[in-house]
């Protein structure tokens, strides 16, 4: 590798050690607060994508096409600059004035709505995943649409469908690193600046590698025990990604 | 809501916003060929009954999985030049950043493809007579290629937006070019929605394409 | 024809087949049966190689099975298998299906491959259907295709593997007289199956497994009318069988319960 001077303990000094350990927290903030926005409206735009009426049906589609056509970056672009200014001027103003904390909020929002449109999409083939059958018996039981999906389709799509879901769960991990692009100074942006501090390019950018390979580590782990748990006894399941 | 925006400065910068067009859809098309052949290499010795040559593979992919694109991009960007020990142009930096980073995800999906083939289809060819490289190539193959191909261009598409994240080091693609033009005349909404609208019509058309596909050639 | 001597194949303590012996000559229908999981499948895949075994000798027309230096392949297209599933190739019609192996393993051209599929689709009743997909046909045809897919290669023994499991009971005979046609022809065949009405009319050799030997075996009439063995008889009442034709138990059994 040439002239490269290794630099390891500059990474326990201050600042760098304090950039790393904010940039890590910011990190798992967002994604934590994206997928609180992500899950429930995700669930909603898959169910809604299911449901007999066409209107909604119809809604969900356009929802998650919207979403998934346009690169995440440009989203984060339009939300931060464009939205603003979109927005009724009274609105607007305070959006651009005295909203605390604008980057790291729009980047949450931004990535929560985009993530709902991946969690709508495995809803959707969770519930699908269901033959009709079964809605067909819940139904000639006598129970309303609400309760089909609340105790037949709901408890049963949701356990099948959590490999694919834990991806969606590890790709807002892995994709808050783009609200660097806004000023957030998330862990990928806090290895970049020690970079251009310290020059020690290698052992900064291998603390973020690091790091994220313990999030993904640990989120894959608990999906495992959280999959074992939920089993139906006896039924067959798709292995974790 | 649109009054007093000049989407007139579009057409001012035509030539400028077409060279970022350009480079993305070079980035793609040479990120997807690469990243296609990679992934070949990669999922043959994946399915190789040399144990260790695919745990390395393995380890390689689910490597890779674990990181952001923005710091795979990164690392090759800082990476590349000095390994090679001569200043190397960004393109080609992040080029291979993207290629060895899709050849991950194309990789996977071509073993899953592969792997799909029923059991019985292999035991039946052979039971015929052919041998295994026959079996490949007029039982199991030809299958595997039906079931992985509406996969692996969809994984194209997702790539093309992936492109977008050349931002973060310079490169002047589509959205950088935009930006770039937004910000010196202080115009994002025209330039942003732009290139959002761009990606929508293009994607969505693609994505269309893609469903047509599938159903005609399903097995 | 086909001869195996003390075949064994284990995985640690769990013996696959155990000390196998059994053998079949030019013309004879042997059928093989037991209860699930004995082993039964298994074997009749170590007969073309399709499985590995590990102890004891497999020799097909003085060809052994188990030798590095046989060619498998070869072997192999003298060999014809009729799998549970069917195991038609999806992807090509039922025309296609035939012919593919006719072409790449026994080189025919082309025009002739397909004249043979033709007749032989004849033969199998399916003289319309050489143009479908699998997905197009029944499983009954499904498998009728399949038979012919084999008989294209001109083999000298045809082995079955439970060939009408995966069928539903109205179309189980259409496959069975298929096979009946085939043995009166005088074909070597070797097959797997709990069609027990099936062995007693068209075997010459029944052979009774379980847990992954060779517990009697002989002509159909000592199997089903006089058994040696304790656990054949348990094995054969199982299926419904008391030393008459099914019907005739079903009908004992119901006037005993004073139906």
């Amino acid at each position: 590798m040439g002239a490269y001077n290794w630099n390891w303990p500059i990474l326990l000094k201050e600042p760098y050690f304090g950039w790393i350990v904010s940039g890590f927290g910011k990190t798992i903030l967002i994604a934590v607060l994206a997928w609180a926005i992500a899950f429930p409206l995700g669930s909603a735009i898959g169910i809604a994508r299911t449901a007999e009426s066409r209107a909604l049906r119809f809604a969900g589609t356009a929802y998650v096409d919207l979403f998934r056509n346009i690169p995440l970056l440009v989203q984060m672009f339009l939300w931060y600059f464009v939205v603003p200014e979109l927005l009724p001027s009274d609105w607007g103003r305070w959006v651009k004035r005295d909203m605390p904390y604008p980057q790291f909020l729009t980047a949450v929002i931004c990535l929560g709505l985009y993530t709902a449109s991946r969690v709508g999409e495995q809803v959707r083939s969770g519930i699908e995943s269901i033959p009709r059958g079964q809605r067909n018996a819940a139904l000639a039981i006598g129970l309303t649409q609400f309760q089909v999906y609340r105790h037949v389709l709901i408890p049963v799509a949701y356990r099948t469908i959590i490999p694919p879901l834990t991806s969606d769960f590890l790709g807002v991990f892995k994709n808050s690193s783009l609200a660097l692009t806004i000023g957030v100074l998330e862990l990928t942006s806090q290895a970049r600046q020690i970079e251009e501090y310290t020059f020690a390019a290698f052992e900064a950018f291998t603390v973020a590698t690091v790091l994220y390979c313990m999030v993904t580590g640990l989120v894959i782990l608990i999906m495992r025990i959280v999959e074992n748990r939920t089993r139906i006894p006896g039924a067959i399941t798709v292995g974790a990604s | 809501m649109f009054a007093g925006f000049d989407f007139g400065i579009l057409w001012a910068n035509a030539p400028f916003l077409w060279n970022g067009i350009l480079l993305t859809l070079q980035l793609t098309a040479l990120a997807v060929t690469g990243g296609l052949l990679l992934g070949v290499v990669l999922a043959v010795m994946r399915l190789s009954s040399v144990k260790p040559l695919a745990w390395a593979v393995e380890g390689y992919v689910n490597f890779l999985r674990s990181m952001p694109l923005i710091l795979v991009i990164f690392w090759f960007y800082t990476l590349v030049p000095k390994l090679t020990g001569r200043p190397v142009s960004g393109f080609y930096s992040v080029l291979i950043a993207f290629i060895m980073f899709e050849a991950a995800y194309y990789s996977e999906i071509i073993r899953a493809g592969i792997s799909s083939v029923r059991r019985g289809q292999i035991s039946a060819a052979m039971a015929l007579g052919l041998t295994r490289l026959q079996a490949m190539r007029y039982v199991i193959l030809p299958q595997a290629l039906r079931n992985m191909t509406p996969v692996l261009l969809t994984q194209s598409i997702v790539m093309l937006q992936d492109t977008s994240l050349v931002y973060v080091v310079g490169l002047r693609d589509f959205l950088t070019s935009a930006d770039i033009v937004a910000s010196r005349d202080n115009r994002p909404t025209e330039l942003y929605m732009f290139v959002a609208l761009v990606f929508l019509v293009v994607c969505f058309s693609a994505s269309r394409l893609v469903n047509r596909l599938r159903r005609r050639y399903a097995l | 024809m086909i001869e195996l001597k003390n075949v064994s194949k284990w995985y640690g303590p769990f013996r696959v087949l155990d000390d196998c012996t059994m053998g079949i000559a030019k013309g004879e229908v042997v059928v093989i049966c037991g209860p699930s999981g004995s082993g039964k499948s298994t074997l009749i895949k170590c007969i073309n190689g399709l499985e590995p075994f590990k102890l004891g000798t497999i020799t097909v027309d003085g060809v052994s099975v188990g030798d590095r230096a046989t060619n498998l392949p070869k072997l192999r297209s003298r060999i014809g298998m009729v799998f549970q599933n069917f195991e038609l190739f999806p992807h090509m019609t039922a025309v296609e299906n035939i012919v593919l192996a006719q072409q790449k393993v026994l080189g025919r051209d082309r025009a002739s491959a397909e004249a043979k599929a033709q007749v032989l689709l004849e033969r199998m009743g399916l003289a319309e259907h050489g143009a479908k997909y699998p997905a197009q046909l029944s499983g009954g045809q499904q498998q009728r295709v399949a038979i012919a897919r084999a008989l294209a290669m001109q083999p000298d023994v045809m082995l079955f593997d439970e060939p009408t499991s995966a069928l539903d009971p109205e179309t189980i005979g259409e496959v069975l007289a298929v096979m009946k046609a085939l043995a009166d022809e005088g074909m070597t065949m070797m097959v797997v199956t709990h069609e027990m009405d099936f062995a007693k009319r068209v075997a010459d050799w029944v052979v009774v497994f379980d847990h992954g030997r060779v517990i009697e075996q002989g002509p159909p009439k000592q199997i089903f009318e006089a058994p040696l063995v304790a656990r054949t008889r348990d094995f054969l009442s199982h299926l419904g069988w008391h030393g008459e034709s099914t019907a005739e138990a079903e009908h004992a059994t119901r006037s005993a319960k004073g139906a």
